[in-house]
């Protein structure tokens, strides 16, 4: 059985060619629509190797419905003329013919027509010459004949331009025959239905292959974000760290734990209206813990704890002023301070992840707002070689193994180091986060044993994210203007396994 | 972090030796310095202003280099090199003096109209200084470094230089009427009184940005010499008369400002790094400020100071085990010039007048760790055994969202902070019932409050994905801000979840569904007499289709 007459019809004139046939000549010997003979041909393509069909693609010109009817009855400008008697028309007749308004104005550039203002009952229209040539009728008639490579590349544009003649692609196929080519096929089934099995007609059946080159129906489900991906990563190697959580639930903060706490200046650059957001309401924090205000205002100002301190006059306004936090390292702050209280003192390991806020420029890497991931561990005689040791298992978490330190300045931390890791594709060092032990001068107002050192890192979450997903612009990834299809899209986040895993490492 | 731009040539001159761009790039990375960029005058103007502007332009080769931004000793040339051939033992570290002159001092008398603008003043001055052009241009850029940073942009602290000899002392530092001034100022050919000079100077792209610290006061900060000659309007501009240029040999430099600290730091920092050129090297001749009280004091103050730190503590902090002999010389390579002492285990550092960063023992601590190189220290894993928690608000976030995945919503991420426009007048709200926390100074109206509610987010969301085939179903779990007089910064934070439906259809069920689904996974059962929920229509009717529902958990703030 063929698959429809037209099927039957194309592969009964394949057999008798020699070669093979185009098939928009087949429709035109048919005569049927070139649309009915493709169908065929895909509907055999679909069955194997019957027949082969290549598509090619030929430019024509074609002629306009108004083109046709200027070859059939000739250009406007024609009609005009033709219209004309010896003895002249009123214009304003002309102007009612069909062709009137469009043949009038070509006519006269023409110069076949001539119009006398001057006659008696309004402008008169007449002929100047006896006869003409309708250049338009004869060059539409060539191409209407197949034969539109006798006209210029500007006469067929001047036809194009008004709207006689058009240029068209014609997508045809060429079909030969097939290795398997045979007038007599049937119709492969496509599906296993319940009948077939009841019946056990599905074993005499041909089944028509599956074709593994299309792409299949994707589920439909929900997706989570990439950046939110990362965070839950960084959340699970903390945890796998033994490094418990802190709250972070404030983007509202005092300059006190904000800068004060840390040992940051009032003066500190950080602290100017362009690189922070303050607040307008509630413009200053209500309570401040003051028996610790008070030792926090002596170190700055006088210093103590073995510090000569910054000698200058702080202000407790300046302290109070609240303002959307800069880092997440203020929550920290807290977290030492409660840490402090309790007595004895036990060691912790602490982390968080959660939004800061800058008043800053916005760029391609720089948006107003962004996560920070941040380590803390607290205990007695840690070292810089500790804090290196760290960072090199949490690094070697993320697939980065090749580190170097550089000495930094932080003024919270002393020493500081910023990491660095050598980064394969752009063949050089990259800073990859930033680290060290924080001040005495902060640690001792809160209360902290004098022999207890505590480390910290950080890094932003969106730059390993970015570098993961291979996004080059931070919106992009994070704001209400990202394109939903790159969420959708996103793989899962195995950050051990970059690039690409090999076959053996599946994902769980 | 500040960046100091210099002359490869010269710097390479001034080493004694020349370096690969890698070679150096390696030496400022183990000092603590980032060679951020190797360009040339030509290239800065070609990318600024185009091939056409550079054309003349000089092609040496320029540094950038950036420089931690408590070390202003790093700030010039002649400071950087002397860091480096300390740090590379290749010199001793100079040692700064302040000598009396020979004949009468300098006197600066500060008046007590100063006080409420600008009390401070010190000052000095460096004799039979030989400049050429690079120095005197690194003299010139020093200023400018110190205005930028440690001054905060001469707020702090304000820097005049002026050709001693075209002037003749004692000099008063006084506050006068902006009227009552008048001078020619610096590259200015005839005189102005302040009034017109901060009028004129509103449109200057450099000076524009220190009119500020003393527009709006009574009286402005002036110096002047015996003669009534105009030195300098602090913080803004120099007088004419007394400019330096690269003939001056005497050098008379005062620093005004509001923190006095600092302004004894600046003026250390410049006659530190410049008295270099002077013919008798390293040598400042001292000056005398009066204060309105009738006490004087002689500037600079170029302090030394005496530490003493442990050897074994060195070790403790760093991780490491050197001898203290080794240590002393570790720091000493850090421009500390340090010996052992006492019981063998004692060090005693020297922190010179051009090291104001050295505050505490943690200081000479790290410098001694960069000095050993923090690239050789043995890594090691601490030995702190600790429970990890996570931190139930989060860990309950972190449940849900895979749960909402699961019942095929997407995740959006979308910012905290909008116009009051996104939470009040484009949901039908008077922005005062939002209890909104407001921003004080928004660059832009994106960033003038904490948003209230998730919703604009989401819509916005919607809006920027119009392309995408329907439905959009859409969630987001994230923290919004209420102003609360209960908490101590009289705001907080709630954990909210809200969701979005979008399609041609309300499908309003399907929301409702999904809040089902959730009260579900959360196990609180539908209906209000078992202790459940229950949906009540919302007073404001503004919400048609999207219905946001909030959920305040338990373990919320």
């Amino acid at each position: 059985m063929a698959d429809g007459p037209v099927a039957e019809l194309l592969l009964r004139r394949l057999e008798a060619s020699d070669g093979g046939l185009d098939s928009a000549e087949l429709a035109a010997e048919l005569g049927m629509e070139h649309q009915a003979v493709v169908g065929a041909v895909k509907s055999l393509q679909a069955l194997g190797e019957i027949i082969e069909a290549e598509l090619r693609s030929t430019k024509r010109w074609e002629l306009t419905a108004e083109g046709e009817e200027i070859a059939r009855e000739g250009s406007h400008e024609a009609r005009v003329f033709r219209s004309i008697p010896p003895e002249g028309l009123a214009q304003s007749e002309l102007m009612r013919l069909p062709s009137g308004k469009v043949g009038f104005s070509k006519a006269m550039s023409n110069k076949w027509i001539r119009v006398d203002k001057s006659a008696a009952d309004g402008p008169r229209v007449f002929r100047v010459v006896d006869s003409m040539e309708d250049e338009v009728q004869r060059r539409l008639q060539l191409v209407q004949g197949g034969q539109a490579e006798k006209l210029g590349e500007k006469e067929r544009s001047e036809l194009r331009k008004r709207k006689l003649l058009a240029e068209v692609t014609l997508k045809t196929y060429w079909v030969s025959k097939g290795s398997a080519f045979s007038t007599s096929i049937s119709k492969q089934e496509t599906e296993l239905s319940p009948e077939m099995i009841s019946s056990g007609s599905w074993r005499d059946r041909p089944f028509k292959p599956y074709n593994f080159l299309a792409h299949g129906v994707l589920p439909d489900s929900g997706h989570l974000h990439p950046l939110l991906k990362v965070r839950s990563q960084f959340r699970q190697i903390f945890l796998e760290m033994g490094f418990t959580e802190m709250p972070t639930y404030n983007f509202i903060e005092s300059s006190f734990w904000n800068f004060d706490a840390l040992f940051q200046p009032q003066q500190h650059p950080a602290r100017d209206q362009h690189d922070t957001f303050f607040l307008r309401d509630p413009a200053e924090a209500l309570q401040l813990p003051m028996d610790y205000v008070q030792r926090v205002k002596r170190t700055h100002s006088q210093g103590g704890y073995g510090s000569q301190g910054y000698k200058y006059t702080w202000k407790l306004d300046e302290a109070r002023k609240n303002l959307l936090r800069t880092h997440t390292t203020s929550a920290s702050a807290r977290a030492l301070y409660r840490l402090a209280q309790k007595k004895p003192f036990t060691p912790v390991k602490y982390f968080s992840i959660d939004r800061v806020f800058r008043n800053e420029t916005l760029d391609a890497t720089h948006l107003a707002e962004f996560h920070q991931i941040e380590g803390v561990v607290a205990d007695h005689g840690l070292t810089l070689g500790h804090l290196m040791g760290v960072l090199r298992e949490f690094f070697t978490k993320l697939g980065i193994t090749q580190l170097r330190f550089k000495p930094a300045y932080n003024p919270y931390t002393e020493p500081s180091m910023e990491v660095f890791s050598y980064h394969q594709g752009l063949k050089k060092w990259v800073e990859v986060g930033n680290s060290g032990v924080f001040r005495p001068e902060m640690l001792l107002p809160m209360g902290l044993p004098e022999n207890v050192s505590v480390i910290a890192w950080g890094l932003s979450l969106e730059r390993p994210t970015m570098i993961k997903y291979g996004i080059n612009n931070i919106r992009d990834l994070v704001g209400h203007k990202v394109n939903l299809q790159m969420v959708y899209d996103s793989p899962l986040c195995r950050l051990d396994a970059e690039p690409r895993p090999p076959p053996t490492q599946e994902a769980a | 972090m500040p960046t100091v731009s210099v002359k490869r040539d010269l710097l390479f001159q001034a080493l004694g030796r020349t370096y690969t761009d890698e070679e150096f790039d390696e030496l400022c990375f183990e000092f603590g310095l980032e060679l951020d960029e190797i360009t040339s005058e030509k290239e800065i103007i070609s990318k600024e202003q185009g091939n056409v502007k550079a054309a003349g332009a000089s092609d040496v080769v320029l540094y950038k280099i950036d420089v931690p931004a408590n070390r202003y000793d790093l700030l010039c040339l002649e400071g950087l090199v002397r860091g480096l051939q300390v740090f590379k033992e290749r010199i001793k570290a100079p040692v700064y003096k302040r000598v009396m002159p020979d004949g009468k001092i300098q006197k600066l008398i500060i008046t007590e109209e100063t006080a409420k603008i600008r009390p401070f003043a010190v000052a000095a001055v460096l004799r039979n200084i030989k400049f050429t052009k690079d120095r005197y241009d690194s003299f010139i850029e020093l200023q400018e470094k110190l205005h930028q940073n440690i001054c905060r942009k001469r707020a702090l602290v304000a820097i005049g230089t002026h050709d001693l000899d075209t002037l003749s002392g004692p000099f008063t530092y006084t506050a006068k009427r902006p009227s009552d001034i008048k001078f020619k100022p610096l590259n200015k050919t005839k005189e102005y009184t302040a009034c017109e000079l901060m009028n004129i100077y509103k449109t200057d792209n450099h000076l524009k940005h220190y009119l500020h610290i003393i527009e709006n006061k009574p009286l402005y900060p002036v110096i002047y010499d015996s003669n009534g000659v105009v030195l300098s309007m602090p913080p803004i501009i120099n007088g004419d008369h007394s400019r330096i240029t690269v003939n001056t040999r005497n050098i008379f430099i005062e620093c005004t400002g509001t923190d006095f600290t600092k302004a004894k730091i600046v003026l250390d920092i410049i006659v530190t790094m410049f008295s270099e050129y002077c013919e008798n090297q390293f040598t400042v001749e001292a000056a005398e400020v009066v204060f309105p009280n009738g006490k004087s004091s002689t500037f600079p103050e170029l302090a030394y100071r005496k530490e003493m730190v442990r050897a074994d503590l060195i070790n403790k902090k760093v991780g490491i085990r050197e001898t203290p002999e080794n240590l002393a010389k570790l720091l000493t390579r850090m421009y500390l010039k340090s010996e052992v002492i006492g019981d063998g285990n004692q060090i005693e550092i020297e922190i010179p007048p051009t090291r104001a960063d050295i505050i505490h023992a943690c200081d000479i601590v790290e410098d001694a760790a960069i000095a050993y190189g923090y690239n050789n220290i043995q890594m090691t894993l601490p030995k702190t055994y600790t429970i990890a928690n996570q931190f139930p608000l989060n860990k309950l976030t972190e449940l849900l969202r895979y749960d909402m995945a699961a019942a095929g919503f997407t995740e959006v991420l979308t910012f905290a902070l909008c116009s009051q426009e996104d939470i009040a007048d484009k949901l039908g709200l008077d922005i005062s019932a939002t209890k909104a926390v407001h921003i004080s100074n928004p660059k832009t109206a994106e960033f003038q409050v904490a948003r209230t509610t998730l919703l604009p987010g989401l819509l916005k969301t919607i809006a920027a994905n119009r392309k995408m085939p329907l439905p959009l179903k859409l969630f987001e779990i994230s923290d919004i801000v209420i102003k609360d007089s209960n908490t101590d910064v009289g705001a907080k934070n709630y954990r909210h979840l809200c969701a979005v439906y979008y399609n041609k259809n309300p499908g309003f069920e399907i929301i409702h569904g999904l809040l089902d689904r959730i009260m579900q996974l959360l196990d609180v059962p539908p209906g209000e007499d078992k202790g459940g929920y229950v949906i009540k229509a919302s007073e404001g009717g503004s919400l048609l289709q999207h219905v946001e529902y909030l959920q305040e958990h338990p373990e919320s703030p």
